[in-house]
């Protein structure tokens, strides 16, 4: 252990910490970032899980019984743009921050003032963006999508909500700047790239989607902005504009995001798989390759969100091609998952729970979007419930089970202590089993002929919708579960050494749990990466 | 004779189900046994629904295959069990050649029914009817072109008062909540429809699931589509609007009253001559008004 040279932790504190409200708002430590950003993110989950609520209740019969239908579209417009730059983003770069330093033998992100202003722009944008339902004429109502011309009839939140996204946006850029530079430049001597973890490689590549796409949001979103205020007619076929020129800018965007919200997410389940199989990840180069291949291909399929704008037949046939083309990457990276288990020996621990949960849910998640992108088929699918049940499952068993995954395999080694794994299993099962009772009768009502975003429906579909709203309230009481588990670890867990669970490799590892506040301030010997090499 | 208690039991029973068992009514199947799309009742519908059948139980057997290989692992490849990892495992050329062109033919067996419909659906040549379609903040109007016949068509009394927060009145009480319009599209059987469809504020979406049909109707431009109901297939056949445009969003149904060309022909006539006389010139200021209505019984 004479390379390991780990200070003591209390050493450091004395020295070289600031305390007090300094230490978090002049943060420019990567691990007090991370948990930043992390309990950043655990909030905004549950303002957005609140909104969830709200719908479900209302959709939970036939009938307005609680809100007005205005307000019922600021609720889904609200909660996915809480959940999507609120929740799943920061959450993913709160992790980011947290290991892909230590993963690296590095001893922080590479730039960690910009690191800070990264996170402090978060709170601001979201006061902003969530003070926008207390401003005459409410909360933004148009959806998410912020189609024009029905989002420039937003009143006085219009402007808030542009602003807002370009604060986060700004904040999701230089984040990807910051993943960047660490991973290209502060590698330890002998840390290869294709010796890097996976949550290594998928955040690299998901930092490069990041960097290409987000200003093409912030481009849309000022295009907006100046139609309004402006006289500008981008979007307004009076002045020569096209509002379905916006829907192609604003998807070229929106496709790649779905991918920056999920490839985090396989890095994670790649790592967590192979822990818990005590067996290498299967195909370490295929994988590398298929997270590549996902992303080069996520550029040039988004018009598939548009199947029924009136798009020429060339159009829609290379829109159909090209979408169909990803399910082959993503089926590989199924199958070397699954591969990795086969002749593995298994343990099913929280962090492995959610991993196969992940693996079964995903992949159907991945076959619903299959389905979708069959472009006769989508004409009956579109805007329907079926599309939501689709992208619910990528992205709740998907990229949220992916976060939870990741945060029960990691805690024990921020917090220097081992959970309560009982507990854990219960948040499991409970939000597993409710997550289907919530999503899959979401497929039967699109087939069926409901379409999304609507606050009220016909009385056919009572019965499913029931079953949903059901499935909503007991998977949102579940989630109370996790940041109990998680405060209560902290407080009182159970302590442990380096390696939290047994088939763990990794230079995380190597570390002390917790990890000094500065780690490898010298970095690993060649040895030491040998030893936590993952494949 | 009825006994009275027999009658009030079975008055209270019917009350208790009567949330939960829709009745069926003008072959909409009600209920937990909404599960799939509806064949619907053109050429193109059925094409579609044959697909989206194929897709579904070409990914239903893949699932089943993959699957099962993941539970056999979760069941065989336990520690608890005594297995022991083999980590040298983490390579198998061949295997992973397979696994990725495989899908690759699977994908192109998928593709090519799919473009060939797709093919058929963008062709609206040789239509014999087009009607003007276009969506506004809350409902529709049809415009007749060649024969000036132009309505409106918003959701219907009824659905509208139920619908009000708090109204307290049942909407299984109400016929075809929310599915019920004031004015019908009328349209003939058998005969290929177009559809010129356009916005007139924000983007809406004219969408009937019975004739395969969606498309966006967006403000400046006009989209085109069209359907051709099966002739021996009138009746009545309904919709949704499928693209957000604000509040009323879920409240501007789509009804499309099918009738035999015969029909179609005498009603479409009729309205036009109803056009012809609301357009007809007003008489002469000295003229005493000819309403009956003003001139008091």
């Amino acid at each position: 252990m004479a390379d390991a040279h780990v200070h003591d932790a209390t050493h450091e504190d004395h020295e070289h910490k600031p305390h007090g409200w300094r230490r978090w708002v002049f943060a420019t430590n990567h691990k007090d970032i991370g948990t930043m950003y992390l309990i950043f993110a655990c909030t905004m989950f549950f303002v957005g899980g609140a909104m969830a609520m709200v719908i479900r209740l209302e959709l939970f019969k036939p009938g307005m019984q609680f809100v007005d239908p205005q307000f019922f579209n600021s609720m889904t417009t609200m909660h996915a743009l809480v959940m999507i730059f609120g929740a799943v983003m920061p959450a993913w770069t709160g992790l980011a921050n947290w290991m892909i330093p230590m993963q690296l033998g590095a001893p922080d992100m590479a730039l960690p003032r910009l690191n800070n202003f990264s996170f402090w722009i978060l709170p601001f944008a979201f006061t902003l963006l969530l003070s926008s339902l207390f401003v005459p004429g409410g909360a933004p109502a148009g959806g998410w999508t912020m189609y024009p011309p029905l989002v420039l009839q937003n009143g006085a939140s219009f402007p808030m909500l542009i602003f807002a996204v370009h604060m986060m946006g700004a904040s999701s850029i230089l984040g990807a700047i910051n993943v960047v530079v660490t991973i290209m430049n502060l590698r330890a001597p002998g840390m290869t790239l294709l010796r890097m973890p996976l949550f290594v490689w998928t955040w690299l590549i998901t930092a490069y989607l990041l960097i290409a796409v987000m200003p093409v949001l912030a481009g849309a979103v000022t295009m907006l902005l100046t139609d309004h205020f402006f006289g500008t007619t981008f979007f307004t076929a009076a002045g020569g504009g096209d509002p379905v020129m916006f829907q192609h800018i604003f998807w070229f965007f929106g496709h790649p995001e779905v991918y920056i919200l999920i490839l985090p997410a396989f890095g994670i389940v790649s790592e967590i798989i192979p822990t818990f199989s005590r067996k290498p990840l299967f195909g370490y180069e295929a994988m590398v390759y298929a997270v590549a291949s996902i992303a080069f291909l996520s550029f040039i399929v988004w018009a598939h969100h548009m199947f029924t704008v009136g798009m020429p037949l060339a159009g829609q046939l290379f829109f159909m091609l090209s979408t169909m083309l990803i399910a082959v990457p993503t089926g590989v990276k199924v199958f070397n998952w699954t591969a990795t288990m086969w002749k593995g020996s298994l343990t099913f621990e929280p962090p492995m729970l959610f991993a196969l949960a992940f693996l079964f849910l995903f992949s159907i998640g991945g076959f619903s979007g299959l389905m979708l992108a069959i472009v006769p088929a989508d004409y009956q699918y579109q805007d329907t419930y079926f599309v939501v049940a689709h992208f619910h499952y990528v992205l709740v068993p998907g990229a949220i089970f992916g976060i939870m995954a990741g945060v029960y395999y990691w805690l024990p080694k921020w917090a220097g202590k081992m959970y309560d794994l009982k507990l854990a299993t219960w948040h499991f099962w409970l939000s597993t089993i409710f997550v289907n009772v919530l999503f899959f009768p979401q497929h039967f009502l699109g087939l069926a002929g409901m379409p999304r975003r609507i606050p009220d429906y016909a009385v056919q579909f009572t019965d499913w919708n029931m079953v949903s709203s059901i499935g909503g309230f007991g998977f949102g009481l579940a989630q109370l579960l996790f940041p109990y588990i998680v405060w209560k670890c902290v407080r009182a867990g159970t302590p442990i050494g380096n390696k939290a669970w047994e088939g763990a490799h990794g230079l995380e590892w190597e570390l002390s749990s917790p990890p000094p506040y500065h780690s490898w301030t010298t970095p690993p010997s060649d040895a030491l990466i040998a030893r936590g090499a993952t494949h | 004779m009825i006994r009275p208690r027999l009658a009030s039991y079975a008055l209270a029973v019917a009350a208790l189900v009567a949330p939960f068992a829709h009745a069926e009514e003008d072959g909409v199947v009600s209920g937990w046994k909404q599960l799939n799309m509806t064949e619907g009742v053109t050429a193109m519908s059925r094409d579609i629904y044959q697909l989206h059948m194929e897709i579904f139980w070409i990914c239903v057997v893949i699932a089943v295959l993959v699957f099962a290989v993941m539970i056999y692992s979760l069941v065989k490849f336990r520690k608890s069990q005594g297995a022991v990892a083999d980590v040298t495992q983490v390579h198998n050329t061949k295997v992973e050649i397979v696994w990725t062109i495989v899908p690759v033919i699977i994908l192109v067996a998928m593709a090519v029914p799919a473009a060939r419909t797709l093919v058929r659906i963008e062709d609206t040549t040789h239509s014999e009817l087009t009607i003007k379609v276009t969506g506004f903040q809350w409902g529709w109007n049809y415009d007749y072109l060649d024969d000036g016949v132009s309505y409106f068509s918003h959701l219907d009394r009824a659905s509208d008062a139920a619908r009000d927060l708090g109204s307290g009145i049942d909407p299984n009480g109400v016929q075809h909540y929310l599915l019920n319009v004031d004015h019908p599209l009328v349209v003939p059987a058998g005969v290929k429809v177009r559809l010129l469809i356009t916005g007139a504020d924000v983007i809406h979406a004219w969408w009937v699931p019975a004739f395969g049909v969606k498309k966006d109707a967006i403000p400046g431009f006009v989209n085109e589509a069209w359907f051709k109901v099966d002739a021996d297939k009138p009746g009545l056949y309904r919709g949704q609007c499928a693209e957000l445009c604000g509040r009323d969003h879920g409240f501007m149904p789509i009804v499309v009253d099918v009738r035999s060309p015969e029909d179609f022909a005498a009603w479409l006539k009729q309205k036009a001559a109803a056009v012809k006389q609301a357009a007809a010139p007003a008489p002469t200021p000295q003229a005493a008004p000819a309403s009956p209505a003003t001139t008091a019984p």
